[in-house]
């Protein structure tokens, strides 16, 4: 769930050598690869590669529901894919036409099974957690030196959130993420599809609506970069990227991200084929080359994501490696938490409750 | 009537049912239809192949259920009536600032008109979405408008405006801001100016010639403007969402929640066929009135 800084879709179509050369098309995350992977993807196979990008999974979802949306790669976050496969947006994976299949990682093909049995429609691309971007400065001045950095506390507690209100805080525009950590907060089941259940978590928002200054899920990146805000719930390659930016600016401002310990979401960006791909052919060529270890390497060390591809670690950079941010240790791997997607009613609840929390209305 | 004038009559006609009729048949369509876990994500879908008893099933499938959740649910009429607000006050600010603009266009110098022309026009010419942006950046907490205000001393603390429905109006009034001003401009540069000087010579003021014939004169370009702004501000999505608040409820926004959010895309079309309801019936009632007031006259 890689949101990009900009809400633009924006067209990087590579110049091709041939004009008559065979296309494919692929519609992935903004500002989610090493551009220069696509320039070597076009040299190796003499493919012509489209690649476009969007920043929402419901704007990729209302494309691929609509049908003919020309693109032979897409890729959805796993609630998301497991829903588009059940309206048949799919078309299975050919095993025999990707060789690199074998440098996938069990744990995270044992998790993403969940949403895609078998794995039989998809390849993880990426994947990360959803937990607390903090201002370390800002915050223990506002609330002393044992601050809860890495508890949920910091966010849902009214008592500390009165006071970060002051410093500015910011919360995901996204429902499907900020309504499973409530429910962890009060100790139920985050996946839980129990609308009474749900409606629990009005109260917990109610009491700290006051002190969010806003819902929104790409700009917290610049803010907490910035020093404008002091605390983000956001995505961790978003936080990390704001942390890189404030060290960057060396503007004094440091910035921590923290999976929270009561247990913190987990998601995953599968690359899929949609049932109508022009060219399935050229799309399995694309998802051999991205699985291919020195590749998906190449694009974790641009963007500072985890993946799902275990040959690749070898050649991964000790910054992203080595951070326990982005591949959390054994501990914290058994405390992150899934979510299976919510059918058209509940869903209907969940989208008009947040409207609630976020508008009073 | 000839035939040449019943073609010419054809063209205007063929377009409103291409352009109009048939998309707006489509959505009412779905507006009828529940929604499915499918491509497209609605049911039914007509079935042309199964002939006429298939077109019955289609419709019996049909209802009217949509349209009572959006009556049964307080979001939906606040939204429209939060929409209605925002959109008559900002076509009433924007006619407050574009008539000027538009009366002093129409008496500048001759030579300078086409410069000025152009002024108005050349906002259009970079993206619409980069210039709400920018906005962003003037009214932001550390923008150029509070860093200005802090620095003439008017203000001691930043002023809250992006994300708030003030900033809605900014936009709204900005964007819009030619719509207005080239129809009313256009109907004052065309006002004959021996008019005002028999009003003169007829012992009227300056100020009472202007309001008793130049005003009036004018209400067909300002009505026109008015029209042009109200209409889009209502439906209008990207201004709300980029510099309104999570409070800002309007009605846009509601339906891109019940279509992507929801996936539902028969409420979505129910929202924006009352949409649609709300905006053709003052418009039909008005053209008629003006219709009969033109009999009138002559």
């Amino acid at each position: 769930m890689k949101q990009g800084i900009s809400t633009l879709l924006v067209t990087v179509s590579l110049t091709a050598t041939a004009a008559m050369a065979e296309e494919v098309r692929v519609y992935n995350w903004s500002d989610y690869i090493d551009e220069e992977l696509l320039a070597k993807f076009e040299e190796e196979t003499g493919l012509d590669l489209i690649y476009d990008v969007f920043d929402s999974n419901e704007v990729l979802e209302t494309k691929m529901l609509a049908g003919g949306s020309g693109y032979d790669v897409v890729v959805p976050s796993g609630t998301f894919l497991q829903r588009q496969i059940m309206a048949g947006a799919f078309q299975k994976l050919d095993a025999e036409k990707l060789p690199n299949l074998e440098n996938m990682w069990d744990v995270i093909e044992k998790r993403t099974a969940q949403y895609d049995p078998d794995n039989a429609y998809s390849i993880n691309y990426m994947w990360g957690t959803t937990g607390i971007g903090a201002n370390v400065g800002k915050v223990q001045e506002v609330l002393g030196e044992d601050a809860p950095l890495d508890s949920l506390a910091l966010v849902f507690d009214p008592a500390n959130m009165e006071k970060l209100a002051e410093c500015g805080v910011y919360f995901l525009d996204a429902p499907a993420e900020m309504i499973p950590a409530a429910l962890k907060y009060i100790g139920e089941d985050p996946d839980s599809h129990d609308p009474d259940v749900i409606a629990k978590t009005e109260e917990v928002f109610m009491a700290i609506r006051p002190y969010i200054s806003k819902f929104n899920s790409s700009e917290y990146i610049n803010a907490l970069a910035n020093g404008d805000i002091c605390v983000a719930v956001g995505w961790s390659g978003d936080i990390l990227q704001a942390r890189d930016r404030a060290v960057e600016a060396d503007n004094g401002v440091e910035i921590v991200y923290n999976a929270a310990k009561e247990g913190a979401q987990m998601w995953f960006d599968q690359m899929a084929i949609p049932a109508d791909a022009p060219n399935p052919e050229g799309a399995h060529v694309f998802l051999n080359f991205i699985m291919d270890a020195q590749n998906m390497a190449a694009a974790s060390n641009y963007v500072y994501y985890a993946n799902g591809n275990k040959a690749s670690q070898e050649f991964l950079v000790e910054d992203v490696i080595g951070d326990t941010a982005i591949y959390p240790d054994e501990a914290t791997l058994d405390n992150l938490f899934t979510t299976t997607p919510y059918d058209a009613k509940v869903q209907r609840v969940v989208t008009r409750l947040w409207t609630k929390i976020k508008s009073g209305t | 009537m000839n035939p040449r004038k019943a073609l010419l009559i054809l063209v205007p006609y063929l377009w409103l049912l291409a352009l109009f009729l048939v998309p707006f048949l489509i959505v009412l369509k779905i507006s009828l239809s529940d929604v499915a876990l499918s491509i497209p994500p609605y049911t039914p879908t007509l079935d042309l192949s199964a002939g006429w008893a298939g077109f019955r099933d289609f419709l019996s499938e049909l209802d009217f259920e949509n349209y009572v959740f959006l009556s049964e649910d307080s979001l939906y009429w606040k939204s429209y009536l939060s929409s209605l607000k925002i959109a008559l006050i900002s076509t009433f600010l924007t006619l407050l600032v574009g008539y000027p603009v538009a009366y002093g266009m129409a008496n500048a110098p001759d030579e300078w008109r086409p410069t000025l022309m152009m002024l108005v026009i050349l906002p259009f010419w970079t993206s619409f979405l980069i210039r709400v942006y920018a906005w962003m950046g003037i009214l932001s907490n550390e923008g150029f408008l509070n860093q200005f205000l802090l620095w003439t001393g008017l203000i001691s603390e930043p002023l809250t405006i992006l994300n708030t429905n003030t900033a809605v109006y900014i936009g709204i009034v900005y964007t819009y801001l030619p719509f207005m001003i080239l129809p009313i401009y256009a109907t004052l540069e065309k006002l004959d100016a021996s008019l005002l000087e028999a009003a003169e010579d007829l012992g009227c003021t300056r100020a009472g010639a202007f309001w008793l014939v130049t005003l009036p004169l004018s209400r067909p370009g300002m009505i026109a403007g008015c029209f042009l702004v109200f209409i889009p501000a209502l439906g209008e999505f990207v201004i709300p969402s980029l510099l309104g608040g999570s409070d800002t409820l309007m009605i846009g926004k509601v339906l891109w929640e019940e279509f992507f959010s929801n996936r539902d895309w028969p409420v979505a079309s129910a929202v924006a066929v009352v949409l649609l309801a709300i905006l053709i019936v003052p418009i039909i009632l008005f053209q008629r009135q003006q219709q009969r007031q033109q009999e009138a006259e002559q």
